[in-house]
């Protein structure tokens, strides 16, 4: 790892002077991305500014069937947490898979997402829930939020606060895991809302990231079942082909996993 | 260079480190207690997993100056007066280790899990709670074994305890 110089936020004002005071700088939450990444030398922040200790990123509300997570939460907290569990256990299944337990006490919400590896688990979450991703300066619908490969609508300095989401009436997670790094090769999160309309978001399979899928999208809200996946074409052209499997196998990937997505929902 | 106070094994220690120096060579330089491994550079292995505020956690992926303030809990604190931690006489007695590299990190995460879970801990809980610690030698059964025989006893000596 090459030198850095450390800073410990304890508020969010804190944090942002920090991190302003260097072009160099970079914030850190729990770091089960970026130290790993220091170490083999692909980043070199010359600041880190520790975002762990704020206590306004902490902390899970749910208020009816309103759900407001904090930045800060570790992964852990989410995936046995009694109250998401109670409106979305999905989201909680979905917190238990992401990496080791080792990496879910380190590792949270807000920098997973301000990451948006296209193969994290969150992006497909917040995506397919609808999600509103609070920062310190805006509201960003997650929409609008992922916008590419290891790409945020984050502007320079920008925190994210919280996600926040109305729990949907039912919704499912399924993951096929890289055996190796447990990062999706591909995830699926299908969500129907009340009112029956149903997102469905695919991580791991994206050649520019985490993204809905409208024709699983439209074949799900007509009839909420697994069988009317067959029928659906998921065309290859913007799917990514790696090392570990081409568009192909990805498309048949992104099939199964919206099945046992609404399986077990 | 960072002035790092915390508090490990029950012992309060202050030494001066870089800022970008990783805690597991904090705690196996700084402090001379080699019991923590290094297994890899990918933070995969988990030879190197410690207690953090009582959380199992890899100290080759979190800085120093990141720990400052904080517990630290490592394999050297787990025997109390002489007799082994009860996971670590399971894994003693179910031969859950063979070259012992591992174990000082498996162990860590065995006592971690068996925190959380307690003694309801079944045979794919504990797997499953394994992903981040990796075995070259045994093939997990007896590290596996040694863990629900540590569980057991552990729930036994709780439920006499109340
Ligand atoms: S040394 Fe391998 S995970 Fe920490
Ligand atoms: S006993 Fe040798 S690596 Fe586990």
């Amino acid at each position: 790892m090459y030198e850095t110089t450390y800073h410990r936020a304890s508020s969010l004002a804190e944090a942002v002077r920090l991190r302003a005071d260097s072009d160099e700088a970079k914030y850190l939450a729990g770091g089960m991305t970026l130290i790993p990444t220091m170490k083999q030398r692909l980043a070199a922040p010359s600041e880190l500014v520790d975002l762990r200790h704020i206590a306004e990123l902490r902390g899970i509300a749910v208020k009816g069937r309103r759900v407001r997570i904090g930045a800060g939460t570790p992964h852990n907290e989410v995936a046995t947490s009694a109250a998401i569990s109670a409106v979305c256990p999905a989201l909680c299944h979905l917190a238990a898979l992401i990496g080791d337990p080792l990496v879910r006490h380190m590792g949270t919400l807000g920098g997973s997402i301000a990451n948006n590896d296209p193969a994290a688990d969150y992006p497909a979450a917040m995506l397919g829930l609808d999600a509103t991703i609070i920062t310190d300066r805006r509201e960003i619908p997650a929409g609008d939020f992922f916008t590419g490969l290891f790409e945020t609508a984050l502007e320079d300095g920008e925190i994210v606060v919280a996600a926040t989401f109305e729990a949907p009436a039912r919704a499912g997670y399924s993951k096929f895991a890289n055996p190796a790094s447990r990062f999706a090769m591909t995830g699926v999160f299908a969500a129907q809302a009340a009112d029956g309309t149903v997102r469905v978001a695919v991580t791991g399979a994206g050649a520019n990231g985490v993204f809905r899928h409208a024709g699983l999208e439209a074949a799900l809200t007509r009839n909420w079942s697994p069988d009317v996946v067959s029928d659906v074409a998921v065309e290859t052209g913007d799917l990514l082909s790696d090392l570990h499997g081409n568009a192909d196998y990805r498309a048949n990937l992104v099939k199964v996993m919206a099945k046992r997505a609404v399986a077990t929902a | 260079m960072a002035k790092v106070t915390m508090t490990v094994n029950g012992r309060k220690v202050a030494k001066e480190c870089e800022d970008r120096t990783l805690l597991v060579h904090f705690i196996r330089e700084n402090l001379g207690l080699t019991g923590t491994h290094v297994g890899c550079d990918t933070s995969q292995c988990g030879a190197c997993v410690v207690h953090m505020d009582g959380k199992a956690v890899k100290s080759c992926s979190i800085l120093a100056a990141q720990a400052a303030g904080s517990e630290i809990l490592t394999i050297e604190g787990l025997a109390a007066n002489g007799e082994l931690h009860p996971v670590q006489a399971a894994f003693r007695q179910n031969h859950g280790l063979q070259c012992g590299f591992c174990t000082p990190g498996m162990v860590m995460t065995a006592v971690d899990m068996i925190n959380r879970y307690g003694a309801v801990l079944d045979e794919k809980t504990v797997r499953e709670n394994l992903e981040g610690n990796i075995c070259r030698c045994t093939g997990y059964h007896n590290i596996v074994k040694a863990i629900l025989a540590a569980a057991t006893e552990m729930g036994a000596a709780r439920q006499a305890a109340e």
